[in-house]
């Protein structure tokens, strides 16, 4: 890994999330949902290949419940 | 440690050397201005505070090692250098909204010792350079709420400010949570609020907000008297001082007392009279873990607590006797917190009730092996999905009750309940369920 390299990942605003699913669907790799609907989202740094279709789900949450955070060093682990 | 030893008092009644915060109510057995004078002597602070005074506080506070009593036990001193380090002027907030059923200890702090809490306010607000404190005290609290009028008009022209306001909050469970408080402070409605970096600090309109706990503000009063060495004559070096912890449920004498850190949990009980035979203790609050009989010689401090799958939390020690039935109590509990969740995250407002229906048939005998499954799993996907602490507390609490009632829920999930879950209730399930989250007009 490159030590330039920012590494991101997603979160989800659980105040805000209403549980429309849009996440998972477009980025089934990342986010799983429980049994009540909810988004379940894996804490592992966002892969290269699947940045573009993160940011999309940021944009298109209709409760623009998703962001997008950088990990920093201390907290990767 | 120092020995508990009891020291007589002028009246000939014996009084425990762990009677810090209580010193007054112990020795007098008044809580107004004059006692708490003739008792602690003057609040010690200068007209004019200057930031010299402010470092030394500061430095003496963080040399005493005290850790916040309001169930998250950060290190007080730390606290106040994330405050100190903005450029506005905080608020100062109390928070003596004791949402945990279980507990009284702010409930007797502000009845026994009010003018040490105001004190300490006054202390930290000088420190952190806030011109303004707010006291809050639950919407139903009315008598605590009495206590401390009483007190600021005691006070009044006598003992230098900030001016102390005090304020009524609804009083749910999640209300006292900290970001609840500001949110409701701000305006808004007393719910938790999302933060993406915990350390993000709580403001209301850009002004940083700082929330402590009414029993931290007691101990910074006294440090600020006696000094750090003082204030780590009791207790443990990696858990000084004294804390105030509320016994109830199986015991005689149930209240609140004062008792110094690493006390094992067992002897703090007995002093409350701890009835026999004795089945499980809930300790930490409703989000807290129970405490297996075996273990209850842990001493009441975080590291050993921790090391025993507890936490100090809010400072509750509450005991089921063995004629209980531990299931039916964390139903009933889990029941209640899943009423008491804020409403806002998915997770919450579905799991909770879920975990809590999952209890309900187990104590039943209608539950079985899959049912025990499925509550585990949950567990899993309810912890750390939530805004603010609240579901993991539940979390903690039932993986707790899976553990230390293993045979019951054995037991129970053959379809085998024990008797116990027709016993009276023990731990207090308030009908709080009309109080709203109000907004503060």
């Amino acid at each position: 890994m490159s030590i330039t390299a920012v590494t991101l990942r997603l979160r989800v605003n659980p105040v805000a999330c209403d549980g429309f699913g849009y996440c998972a669907e477009l980025l089934p790799e990342i986010v799983a949902i429980d049994e009540w609907g909810y988004p379940i989202v894996a804490t592992d740094p966002i892969p290269a290949h699947l940045l573009e279709l993160a940011r999309r789900a940021v944009r298109d949450c209709p409760r623009r419940a998703l962001l997008i955070e950088r990990i920093s060093p201390a907290r990767r682990t | 440690m120092t020995t508990t030893e009891p020291v007589t008092a002028a009246d000939g009644r014996d009084v425990p050397t762990t009677a810090r915060i209580m010193a007054a109510w112990v020795e007098t057995g008044r809580s107004d201005l004059d006692a708490h004078l003739d008792v602690h002597g003057p609040l010690p602070v200068p007209t004019h505070t200057d930031t010299a005074w402010a470092d030394g506080l500061v430095e003496a506070v963080r040399a005493a090692g005290l850790t916040g009593r309001g169930g998250a036990g950060f290190p007080t001193a730390r606290k106040w250098d994330s405050v100190r380090a903005g450029h506005r002027s905080p608020l100062l907030a109390v928070n003596a909204m004791e949402g945990e059923p279980a507990s009284a200890k702010d409930r007797a702090l502000l009845s026994a010792a009010p003018h040490l809490v105001i004190d300490g306010a006054v202390l930290v607000a000088r420190l952190i350079g806030a011109a303004e404190i707010v006291l809050c005290v639950a919407h139903d609290r009315n008598e605590s709420a009495e206590s401390v009028r009483t007190a600021l008009v005691e006070r009044d022209g006598i003992v230098g400010g900030p001016p102390v306001r005090l304020l009524r909050p609804p009083g749910r469970y999640v209300s006292g949570e900290e970001s609840a408080l500001v949110a409701w402070l701000a305006g808004g409605p007393a719910l938790p609020q999302f933060r993406a970096t915990k350390s993000t600090p709580l403001t209301i309109r850009r002004r940083p907000v700082l929330v402590q706990s009414a029993e931290t503000l007691a101990h910074v009063a006294l440090i600020a008297r006696h000094g750090p060495e003082w204030f780590r004559s009791a207790g443990l070096p990696d858990a000084p001082g004294t804390c105030l912890v509320t016994a109830s449920g199986a015991v005689d004498r149930p209240g609140v007392y004062e008792v110094e850190l690493g006390t094992p949990v067992g002897a703090i009980l007995r002093r409350a009279g701890l009835e026999h035979p004795v089945g499980a203790v809930l300790v930490g609050g409703y989000g807290g873990a129970w405490l297996h009989r075996d273990l209850l010689e842990t001493p009441y401090a975080p590291g050993a607590l921790a090391a025993a799958g507890s936490a100090v939390g809010a400072g509750v020690l509450a005991v089921i006797p063995a004629s209980s039935c531990g299931i039916a109590e964390t139903a009933r509990v889990a029941a209640y917190m899943a009423d008491q969740s804020a409403g806002q995250c998915g997770p919450c407002v579905f799991g909770l009730p879920a975990l809590a229906q999952d209890l309900v048939h187990l104590t039943r005998g209608l539950g079985d092996r899959q049912t025990v499954m499925r509550l585990r799993h949950r567990l899993g996907t309810v912890e750390g999905r939530g805004a603010c602490r609240h579901p993991d507390g539940v979390v903690r609490l039932v993986r707790s009750a899976l553990d230390v009632f293993a045979h019951d829920v054995d037991q129970h999930a053959r379809r085998r309940p024990c008797l116990g879950w027709n016993h009276k209730p023990i731990l207090p399930i308030p009908r709080s369920a009309l109080i709203s989250v109000g907004r503060r007009r």
